[in-house]
Order: C-alpha cells, then sequence, then structure tokens
C-alpha cells in the first residue's frame, strides 16, 4: 500500500478535481460536497480517461403522481463524471452507472492528513 | 510508507473540443503497448472527416456552373447548413450535450501547414490507435442520399469525391477511401467510378445507406456490374434519419440513433440477399458499415425461416439467404457487447473470422478504439488479428508494409 500524495486541501473547490499519474497508474480525485472520492482514470467500458470527462449533475424524468412524464430535470443530489470517450456516466460518491450497477469504477481510498491529500493505491 | 511526491504529475482536469487527439486517445496507446498489440497489422475500415469544415473548398470543385453559384451564394447566409447540403444543424445531438467533446467539434492546434489540417488531425488519430490504414469517409455528405434533389445530390458527390481525391488523400499513401456513388443518378456513379477507378488511393465505392431506393433495381444493375468487371468493392454505409415515418416516432436521439442506422441496412440487405444479387454478382465483395452486429443473427434467422416458406418468390437462390450473408464482409462498429454469449453467437453465424473488419468509426461518439477487439474474450489471436487488419489487408490488396514494425 502507498500513500500518493495529491494536493492540499485548499487547492480543491466544490466540485474540483485533480488527475494524477502514479507509475502505471492515473487516478481522479475528486471533491463533492465535502468529501474526496478517488477513481482510475480507466472507464469500465473500454478503457477511456472517465475521470477527465465533464462534471454534470444526473438527469432525471419528473413523473406525476398519475405516472404522467412532467419532462427531465437536472437531480439536486445526484453527481455525475461523464466519460469523454463514449459519455458513460458515473456517480462521483459512488463510481456507479446509473443504470448498470455491474458497471463501477476501481475507486481509491483518500487519507486527509494536515491538510495534505493522499490516495491510498 | 512513500509519500509518492517524487513520481506524481498531473494530466489535464478535463478533455475538451481543444484537447489533441493524440492525448484523448493516450489511454488506447498505453494499452495498446501494455499488452503488445501495437506492432500488429491493424486497418479502420470506417472513420470520418469533416467535410463540412471544408465546405467552401468542395464547393469549388463543383461542376455545374449555376449549383456552383448557388454553392457559394448560401455561404454568406446567415445560420443553417454549407451551401447546398441537406444537413440538419438544428438537431445536434450526436455528443450528448457536450458530454463527448471529440464529437462535438476538433479544435485543437495544428501548426503544421504543409498539409490540409485535416490530413494532421487524421494522422494523429491514427498513430495514436496504431492505425497502418485507414478507409476515410465524409461526415454530413452520409445524409445526402435523402437530398431532395438528386442532381444537387450527383454534383456535390462529384465536387467531394475530387476535392478528397486531390487535397487530401495523396498526402498519406496509409489513407484511402470508398468513394461516394449518388445512385439516384446512375449515369453520375458510372462516370464517378471510371474517373476514380483506378485511382491508388479509392479502395473501392460506397452507397449511403440513408435512401429510399429498392437497391436491387434494374436502374442500378449497370453499377454493379462495372465494380464487379474492375475487382472493386462495394460498401454500404449505414446513417441515421429523423425523416421517415417510423423514426418520426421516436422522439430521443438514443432511441432514432439505434433503430435508424440498423434498419437502413436491413432493408437493402434485404433486397440485396432476396433479389439474388450475390448470383447475379457473384465475384463483387461487399462490406455492410456502422450498423454494429446484433442485427445480423435476427436478420439470418428471420430470412431463412421466410424463405424456407417461400421459395417461389427469391428463385434466384440456391442456398439460405444467411449462407449469403455470411459470404459478405461487415465493420464491427459500434459492437454490442453488453451480453458476450449473444456477441459470440453473432461472430459465429457471420464467419467473422475471415469476414469481419474492424472499424474505429473515429471521430464519432460511439467509436470503437482497436481493443475492442483485442479485448473480446472468445477470440483467439489468429482470429483478433484478421478482424484487426489481416481480413482488411485481403479484401482491399493492401500492401502490407506495416509502418510499425521496425
Amino acid at each position: 500500500m502507498v500513500d500518493v500524495y495529491v494536493g492540499c486541501e485548499e487547492e480543491f473547490e466544490d466540485r474540483g478535481r485533480k488527475v494524477i499519474v502514479h507509475g502505471d497508474l492515473e487516478i481522479g480525485v475528486f471533491f463533492v460536497d465535502g468529501e474526496f472520492y478517488a477513481y482510475e482514470n480507466k472507464c469500465v467500458h473500454q478503457g477511456g480517461p472517465v475521470c477527465q470527462g465533464r462534471i454534470l449533475n444526473r438527469v432525471v424524468e419528473l413523473i406525476a403522481e398519475d405516472k404522467t412524464s412532467q419532462g427531465l430535470a437536472w437531480s439536486e443530489e445526484d453527481v455525475h463524471i461523464v466519460c469523454p470517450w463514449h459519455g458513460y456516466e458515473f456517480n462521483l460518491k459512488t463510481g456507479i452507472h446509473p443504470g448498470y450497477k455491474n458497471a463501477r469504477l476501481r475507486a481509491f481510498d483518500i487519507k486527509v492528513k494536515n491538510g495534505e491529500i493522499y490516495v491510498v493505491t | 510508507m512513500d509519500s509518492g511526491l517524487e513520481q506524481t504529475r498531473e494530466l489535464p482536469q478535463e478533455i475538451t473540443t481543444k484537447t489533441d487527439t493524440r492525448d484523448i486517445l493516450a489511454r488506447e496507446t498505453k494499452y495498446q503497448r501494455e499488452k503488445g498489440f501495437n506492432h500488429w497489422t491493424i486497418v479502420d475500415v470506417d472513420a470520418h472527416h469533416s467535410e463540412m469544415s471544408s465546405w467552401r473548398e468542395v464547393v469549388e470543385y463543383i461542376d455545374d456552373p449555376i449549383l456552383k453559384h448557388y454553392g457559394k451564394e448560401f455561404q454568406s447566409r446567415t445560420g443553417g447548413a454549407p451551401g447546398l447540403s441537406n444537413a440538419m444543424p438544428g438537431l445536434r445531438y450526436q455528443d450528448i450535450g457536450g458530454r463527448v467533446p471529440h464529437q462535438t467539434k476538433i479544435e485543437e492546434a495544428v501548426e503544421d501547414t504543409s498539409n490540409h489540417r485535416d490530413v494532421t488531425l487524421i494522422r494523429r488519430s491514427m498513430d495514436a490507435m496504431g492505425l497502418d490504414h485507414q478507409i476515410l469517409f465524409p461526415g454530413n455528405l452520409l445524409q445526402l442520399g435523402t437530398h431532395p434533389q438528386p442532381r444537387v445530390e450527383a454534383h456535390l458527390a462529384l465536387a467531394y469525391n475530387r476535392w478528397v481525391c486531390e487535397r487530401i488523400l495523396p498526402s498519406d499513401d496509409r489513407v484511402k477511401t470508398l468513394l461516394y456513388l449518388p445512385i439516384s443518378e446512375p449515369d453520375m456513379c458510372l462516370k464517378i467510378i471510371k474517373e476514380f477507378g483506378e485511382n491508388p488511393n479509392v479502395s473501392g465505392f460506397m452507397i449511403t445507406a440513408v435512401r429510399y431506393k429498392p437497391v436491387h433495381h434494374n436502374q442500378f444493375i449497370p453499377i454493379y456490374k462495372e465494380l464487379e468487371e474492375r475487382g472493386l468493392p462495394l460498401a454500404f454505409h449505414a446513417g441515421l434519419t429523423w425523416g421517415d415515418d417510423w423514426m418520426k416516432q421516436l422522439d430521443l436521439f438514443i432511441s432514432m440513433h439505434a433503430i435508424s442506422f440498423v434498419l437502413c441496412n436491413i432493408v437493402h440487405m434485404t433486397n440485396w440477399i432476396i433479389h439474388g444479387m450475390q448470383e447475379r454478382f457473384p465475384k463483387l465483395d461487399v462490406i455492410w458499415i456502422e450498423s454494429g452486429l446484433a442485427w445480423l443473427a435476427f436478420l439470418m434467422q428471420r430470412l431463412d425461416s421466410e424463405y424456407l416458406m417461400r421459395p417461389s418468390e427469391a428463385p434466384l437462390l440456391k442456398k439460405l439467404p444467411s449462407e449469403y450473408m455470411a459470404d459478405m464482409y461487415y465493420t464491427c462498429q459500434p459492437i454490442e457487447t453488453s451480453n458476450m454469449a449473444l456477441t459470440e453467437e453473432t461472430f459465429k453465424a457471420i464467419k467473422a473470422e475471415t469476414q469481419l473488419l474492424y472499424a474505429s468509426d473515429w471521430p464519432h461518439w460511439d467509436f470503437n478504439p482497436p481493443s475492442t477487439i483485442y479485448d473480446l474474450p472468445f477470440l483467439d489471436e489468429k482470429a483478433k488479428r484478421n478482424i484487426l487488419g489481416e481480413n482488411a489487408v485481403k479484401l482491399f490488396g493492401i500492401e502490407t508494409k506495416n509502418s510499425k514494425a521496425a
């Protein structure tokens, strides 16, 4: 196990990120709603650089009580990272695709020590 | 415990429309090196460039003086598609609302002005994906088969063909094309085949599948006859349309794209098979491009079942439709792999080891890098090598000077 230095806490704004290379590993570290999350920069679909994609809220469909569709909206809770190769989307807090739980990014633990961020590889 | 400080570097936070193609595809480059197939011969049988970005140049190649006048005049109009084309600029959903930047626009810097910008972009994608050869196609021009003016389609096809053969292809002998045939105007097709049939950069010809023409009709027979006599392959390149009555019921891009890209080739394939085109042109190599693969097992069984009950309606056939289908060629992209058992059975049904051709479709949003084929769990190395390159080398008679071997 190796603690890989990523940067200082204050470098990360909300929804900020760093994508680092350590040996053969590329890892994206994200700061979302006050927590850090880290994933391998390798999409489970075809190996694309998923951590370098756009960060967008999940799109939800609004269904009324009578089951009619009231259109689409941005989710207020779920934040997604979108793979720039093909558009696969993953919840930034879980690393899981919204409709296929087997599509899951490889996650890494994060350590915060004296204001410094480390990813455990 | 290791701080890791000294071994760590940063990558750009986000890939954008300005990111260099080689950086977008860097993970594929790295993966090929890691797995050791970076020295294999890889031929990409379907990639695209944006001819609309060079439309002012293309318009200059229009023969007809009046159409050329209109093409140039339209360039100064506010909004809309490039002059005379029938592209749909208001419905640009391809990039999933900007989620796939390389589909949105390619704005990366190109310093080299000694070649056309497209040549540099093509080379970057080829180098990053380890390609030895590439078959290049236009982009929006693939919609031209539904142009309301067949004569305009024919003249734009001729202009594009002349432009790409003069301005793009001569710059790199690794890049070839299957040239556009505007079959609404068979005489123009014959003119194009005669003009370019012996061009070393032209590996064959292509019919855009988004069109409402029965491809077996007698008016098109001279085209197929000419191609067969010259030993030049014919491809049907699929595309999307929101314009026909079935697609109009699909009010999301995902739905329309999923079905229309396959439906066009299902229709043309059915006519091609049932009307015995392979009995009439047994030496004509036919390639079906960009419909994925999942439709093939369906259509094979469907046509076999119907043919066995109704042979009197297809009297030219001497074997099952599925057997004719397994004699033709297919490109893999966009390959469906969510059920690998079905994918494997499809490979068996179409005799993929000899009939399947790798295609990237770069730079489109559903492209497949070569690792897509390399990673298939049910293929042995020979099959992978055949699909990634050797089948195309044989089909197109490509000289096998693997540019990466040294």
